[in-house]
């Protein structure tokens, strides 16, 4: 704590930046000009748990990618009654459905369609929930209210009975993408709620004020103030709203109007399981396991990006 | 790090008898996640009948601190008192059973905060909450509670107190906040009340009113005050004895009157000169320079050097006296004063 | 101080010192009072401020005192064109503020800056002091050219007094009076002519409060700024600034130089202001006239008739609760807003 500049005492403008000892030597050089991203990113780089998040997405989405590479050679459709339910082997290490089918080139090749649908949705929950939520919070009255009552309106509908609705009556199709819209389309809500809340609470800072002050306009407020300071909470919501969305599309099967067979998903895999859960459990373990561990990546790497965005997180 | 342990006693000013409070090296400590915070380095103090002491310091300085562990309301973890004694009539309270302490904290100690509003419970009447002290430690009758209520409203002087006992408390402005709680607080006839920034949420007219106020109740009453600010006009206006506090620790005690016509530290003689006046414009404003200390790391030695005009380190040092490595313990300077620096006779020019 | 801090200072049109700035004309702002979510429907106006006159000249500082809720942080915010006012008018060097075109009002929030009181809040957490400092040159593209902006902002780091090598922290890594700095030169980047200064040292404590005063000193000697100074401690008011207006309820009741207003203040509620503020020289405690006020400030949404201090008045006459006195001179050298302006001394001068 002894400050070399101390010496010039009387002199009042000493030891700045005693408070907390430099965070990182690298980032105190001067010279180049940090910035919030840069910095998330050196930070980021050396969090474990990012990278064991980051590790796993990035092996489901080549599973999904190349899902034969990882069926060991076996074709999900070259199925044979005799092996219906067979228990997971050496040869086989996740064993046969009920049709004699190798369950692991079942799950690798489901892997595609559980993760468009849980991606797709989450991705347009965010942008609907943001965009939404950052207009209503940031100028409020009118449009506050207007939109406030639209996102109430969908939440009177149930995610899995408004997703229903919109699948039964068939103008989207009955695909990937049109199961991934549904959903989004009555799970947008929390989000937007989520960054109006903590927009209103941003907004009347006083740093925003003084960025008002010097007369930036509201996009560069929206954008340099107000939502990064804003969308920690719904980005941790996003990473958990993935595996939640998974399972929705298996709901949605099992009601009938989600992916149907021949298509293979997880969720389709679960739900087919979930029947024979006494006799063949290794059906509804594996696609739930592999699942569970989809989801935790995405909650370790999101939990790690609301750290790294946070400069008090910083050790 | 032995430095103000029980040391030499001080002559209470206009104080009464002996000592009704006696804090005795108390140290207390922080675990967070960042380290060690030691907020409290051994502190010790007296308070007697009658006698109002203040205990001056700034953000950090752990005056509240140190308040805190007396009412027993550390939240413990994250803080730990790692060793003194609080002797309270006698007994040590740190050691006491439970019971006792509860027996001891309201009808003996009592203290008051800076923040009425959030110190009070909205949902219920400032009546209710003020009977509730009679109630809970007296089993006073709800009805013998809501009239003695009435009556320490009235000794405190909220207007139209017998109306104003059921209203809640988001009805009062803030300085009648203060004023409900200062009712709280002497409802038990406390020997020492505690009185943690009293007055800094409030306006300087309200804030005359209510230093009024308990000045009088204190003359009333013979309670023994201790005052906790950070305000030098406040001490300067209502205390006997001044303690002042830097990183924990006292590094000045005396009367009031020698403390700020004079100081020995050079902490306080710093702070002295960096108020502006409000009777002369005055010239440019003397700031001590630096930062206050990171209690997580606090500075070898005095903990005060880095920021002294008037440290000696290297071959100015007399042996023994090096402000960077030797802890100047509190000691008496000259009668009825004390201070923790090596070079206290200089500073005060004896 | 360096070179580029100096021309940035110098394409500033050289003016004779003394002439107006900024003048404020029966300025107002009613904030209304609503009921219901839905259908909001207004059942009345909370008269913030209600007819404030001010002039700024250049080169000079005018503090604001006054006490919580009197509406001079209001008076701020409309000024620097974060509020509408209800009615009156800012006239900078001529031009009506509440009347500017989109492109006149940047240009104006170039010319006046701000700085707040929270030192935790007015940073961005999320921003590196860097760009804190940089980020009015982003919104006024033309100050500096985008290179060597780095330059220029260790520069301003270093003129305020902070560490130019910390450019790459963040806020929470600095103390309070480091933060307030780096507020300070935020404002400084846009090479302002005004700055207002909203409680710029209410936050900090006492050693690092005189730092931050005398660095606004130096800066308005360097850069031939104007300040605004707001705060509620009469002493600092006192010690910064060339004239002083003292607010109560909306409106100013009293203006004159430092000198005028402390030494023979003439409006009772700037007496009893002055004769509330605890002294911190023990050889003048108990010179002053006690003077307390009776009761609270009255709500600003339902004001007493008349003069608004009437109500805690001690010499108010069936006229005061009629006809509001005007702020002007009764021959007492300077503007009061009494009927019965007197000068008084109240305040003990050396």
């Amino acid at each position: 704590m002894s400050d070399p500049k101390l010496t010039t005492l009387g002199h009042d403008e000493t030891g700045a930046g005693t408070v907390t000892p430099p965070a990182e030597e690298s980032a105190d050089v001067a010279g180049t000009q940090n910035s919030l991203w840069s910095d998330a990113w050196r930070q980021l780089r050396r969090n474990v748990l990012f990278w064991i998040g980051a590790t796993l997405g990035l092996l489901f989405v080549l599973i999904a990618l190349f899902p034969k590479v990882f069926a060991r050679g076996a074709d999900p459709r070259d199925c044979s009654l005799s092996l219906s339910g067979q228990a997971p082997s050496a040869e086989h290490w996740f064993g046969f459905d009920q049709q004699g089918c190798d369950y692991m080139a079942n799950v690798a090749f489901g892997a595609r369609n559980s993760l468009i649908i849980g991606l797709l949705a989450v991705a347009v929950i965010l942008v609907l929930g943001v965009l939404v939520g950052a207009l209503s919070g940031f100028f409020g009255g009118l449009v506050d209210s207007l939109l406030s009552r639209v996102a109430d309106i969908f939440y009177a509908l149930p995610l899995i009975l408004g997703a229903l609705v919109v699948l039964r009556s068939g103008f989207l199709g009955r695909g990937v993408v049109a199961v991934a819209i549904a959903l989004a389309a009555f799970g947008w809500m929390t989000a937007m709620r989520l960054v109006r809340s903590q927009v209103i609470a941003v907004k009347s800072s006083d740093y925003v004020a003084a960025a008002r002050a010097m007369g930036a306009s509201n996009s560069r407020i929206l954008v340099r103030h107000i939502l990064p300071n804003a969308v920690a909470p719904v980005l941790v919501y996003a990473t958990i709203t993935v595996g939640v969305l998974i399972a929705a599309e298996a709901t949605l099967t099992f009601l009938g109007v989600g992916l149907q067979r021949p298509a293979i998903s997880w969720g389709l895999q679960i739900d087919a399981g979930q029947r024979l859960l006494r006799t063949a459990p290794h059906l509804v373990l594996f696609p739930s396991l592999i699942l569970t561990m989809t989801v935790m990546a995405f909650v370790m790497m999101g939990d790690a990006l609301r750290d790294a965005l946070d400069p008090r997180q910083r050790s | 790090m032995s430095t103000a342990s029980a040391s030499v006693p001080y002559a209470p000013g206009r104080g009464g008898s002996g000592p009704v409070l006696e804090v005795q090296d108390l140290r207390v400590q922080f675990r967070t996640d960042s380290g060690l915070v030691n907020a409290v380095n051994g502190v010790s103090y007296t308070v007697s009948e009658g006698e109002t002491v203040a205990i001056l310091g700034e953000s950090g300085s752990g005056k509240s601190v140190s308040a805190q562990a007396i009412m027993g309301i550390l939240d413990m973890p994250p803080a730990e008192i790692t060793s003194g004694r609080i002797m309270f009539e006698g007994r040590d309270l740190l050691t006491a059973p439970a019971e006792e302490q509860r027996k001891v904290r309201g009808p003996g100690i009592s203290m008051i905060f800076q923040d009425a509003l959030s110190s009070l419970n909205p949902v219920y009447s400032v009546g209710f909450q003020i009977g509730e002290m009679f109630r809970a430690h007296r089993g006073t009758s709800r009805k013998e509670a809501k009239k003695l209520a009435v009556e320490l409203m009235d000794r405190v002087r909220i207007p139209a107190a017998a109306q104003r006992v059921n209203d809640y408390p988001h009805q009062f402005s803030g300085g009648m906040r203060q004023r409900v709680m200062i009712a709280m607080a002497i409802a038990l006839d406390p020997r020492i009340l505690i009185a943690d920034e009293p007055t800094t949420a409030l306006d300087v007219t309200v804030q005359a009113q209510v230093m009024d106020l308990l000045k009088d109740l204190q003359r009333d009453t013979g309670m023994g005050l201790v005052l906790i600010t950070h305000d030098l006009g406040v001490v300067n206006e209502v205390a006997d004895n001044v303690a002042v506090m830097y990183a924990g620790r006292i590094v000045e005690r005396g009367t009031v009157d020698d403390v700020f016509g004079n100081p020995a530290h050079p902490y306080t003689e710093g702070l002295m000169a960096s108020i502006p006046m409000l009777e002369a414009k005055g010239g440019r404003l003397q700031p001590i320079g630096g930062q206050p200390p990171n209690l997580s790391s606090i500075p070898s030695g005095c903990p005060f050097h880095p920021r002294c005009p008037k440290r000696r380190l290297g071959a100015d040092a007399l042996p023994g006296r090096h402000c960077a490595e030797d802890v100047p313990p509190l000691r008496l300077v000259v009668p009825g004063r004390e201070a923790a620096c090596h070079y206290s006779e200089e500073v005060l020019g004896v | 101080m360096s070179d580029i801090t100096d021309a940035a200072a110098a394409p500033r049109p050289a003016a004779a010192p003394g002439e107006v700035l900024l003048e404020v004309k029966d300025l107002k702002k009613h904030f209304p009072l609503t009921q219901g979510v839905v259908f909001k429907r207004t059942v009345g106006h909370v008269r913030a401020v209600d007819g404030v006159n001010l002039t700024l000249r250049r080169g000079e500082t005018m503090g604001l005192v006054g006490e919580s809720g009197c509406g001079k942080s209001t008076v701020s915010k409309m000024l620097v064109a974060l509020e509408k006012p209800t009615s009156g008018e800012i006239l900078y060097k001529g031009d009506d503020v509440t009347k500017m075109g989109a492109r006149a009002l940047k240009q104006y929030r170039r010319e006046v800056q701000i700085i707040f009181q929270d030192p935790y809040a007015s940073l961005n957490p999320r921003m590196t002091v860097g760009d804190i400092v940089a980020e009015g040159w982003s919104v006024h593209a033309d100050i500096a050219p985008r290179k060597g902006r780095l330059q220029r902002t260790q520069e301003l780091m270093e003129r305020v007094g902070l560490n130019p090598d910390f450019v790459n922290r963040y806020p929470h890594q600095f103390s309070g009076g480091q933060r307030q700095r780096i507020g300070i030169a935020r404002a400084l980047a846009l090479q302002p002519e005004i700055i207002v200064c909203d409680e710029p040292v209410s936050a900090l404590d006492v050693s690092v409060q005189a730092q931050v005063v005398n660095l606004l000193e130096d800066l308005q000697d360097d850069f031939g700024l104007s300040y605004l100074f707001i705060a509620h401690d009469l002493s600092v008011v006192r010690h910064i600034s060339d004239r002083v207006a003292v607010m109560y309820l909306g409106s100013v009741v009293e203006e004159g130089t430092d000198a005028q207003v402390y030494t023979s203040a003439a409006h009772p509620y700037t007496q009893a202001l002055l004769s509330s503020v605890p002294v911190h020289e023990p050889h003048l405690r108990g010179l002053k006239e006690r003077i307390l006020l009776e009761g609270d400030v009255p709500s600003p949404a339902n004001p007493p008739s008349g003069c608004r201090f009437r109500t805690r008045c001690w010499k108010a006459q069936d006229i005061c609760a009629t006809e509001a006195p005007a702020l002007v001179d009764r021959g007492q050298g300077h503007p009061s807003a009494c009927h019965f302006a007197e000068a008084k001394t109240v305040v003990p001068t050396e």
